[in-house]
């Protein structure tokens, strides 16, 4: 079983996004909420992270908070997928841990 | 109360929604003007993010405060200006941002949108002509 990151914080004011996806290992899930869904958009210079790391590990984004802050789906880097609450709560179950980059 | 008026630069450099300050700095913003004092916003780094279009907070159980921008003009507030280095690092543009219109009601003077994307150097000498820089 294989962990469940979740970043909240902006991959431009705090380097929690960097360590965590040094870190994730092959397998795991990145959750991003909060301002961590800024990360996910496209066209930004944090694009080069995320585009490497989609390659080792699925990335998601909490569609509410993206929603809050002005920007739909369609936004998002390719591979990037939306999840509601529900399966926010879905995921947490189907990893071994949930481990918060604050 | 004094009649002199200050230059104000209110500095926003946060997200919205994250943490309180995008919306401590409006509620700041607010007093300022009712005190008919020169404000100057300038958004810059996350700051951006406050000025962005279609902000629904609704399914995160937040108050919605982006409109509150769009009635600046309505406080004589003029002076709004965005970083245009940060718009870029974020892949953003002035489209992605909120109108803000201004109106003067003595003069009927006005302006369809106040919200001015400026240069470093800019940024640099309004920062240098302010006589109070208030950061959030």
């Amino acid at each position: 079983m294989s962990i469940l990151h979740t970043v909240n914080k902006s991959p431009f004011e705090r380097n929690s996004l960097a360590s965590c996806l040094k870190f994730a290992t092959p397998g795991a899930a990145v959750l991003l909420i909060e301002d961590g869904v800024y990360a996910g958009l496209r066209g930004t210079t944090a694009v080069p992270l995320i585009t490497d790391a989609l390659e080792r590990v699925k990335i998601y984004v909490l569609g509410p908070d993206l929603k809050a802050r002005g920007f739909a789906a369609e936004r998002l880097i390719p591979g990037i997928g939306v999840v509601d609450y529900a399966q926010f709560v879905a995921l947490a179950v189907q990893h071994a841990k949930v481990q918060a980059w604050l | 109360m004094s009649e002199t008026i200050k230059k104000f630069l209110y500095l926003n450099r946060k997200a919205p929604y994250g943490t309180i300050y995008a919306w401590e700095s409006l509620e700041v913003v607010l007093i300022g003007a009712a005190f008919d004092q020169e404000v100057n916003l300038l958004f810059m780094d996350d700051g951006v993010y406050q000025l962005t279009k279609g902000q629904d907070p609704s399914g995160i159980g937040m108050k919605n405060f982006s409109p509150t921008y769009r009635t600046l003009g309505d406080y004589e507030v003029k002076n709004i200006f965005v970083d245009r280095d940060s718009l870029a690092a974020r892949g953003l543009t002035q489209d992605d941002l909120l109108q803000i219109a201004w109106e003067d009601l003595d003069t009927d003077e006005s302006v369809e949108n106040i919200v001015t994307v400026v240069d470093a150097p800019r940024v640099s000498a309004l920062m240098d002509a302010a006589d109070v820089v208030f950061s959030f």
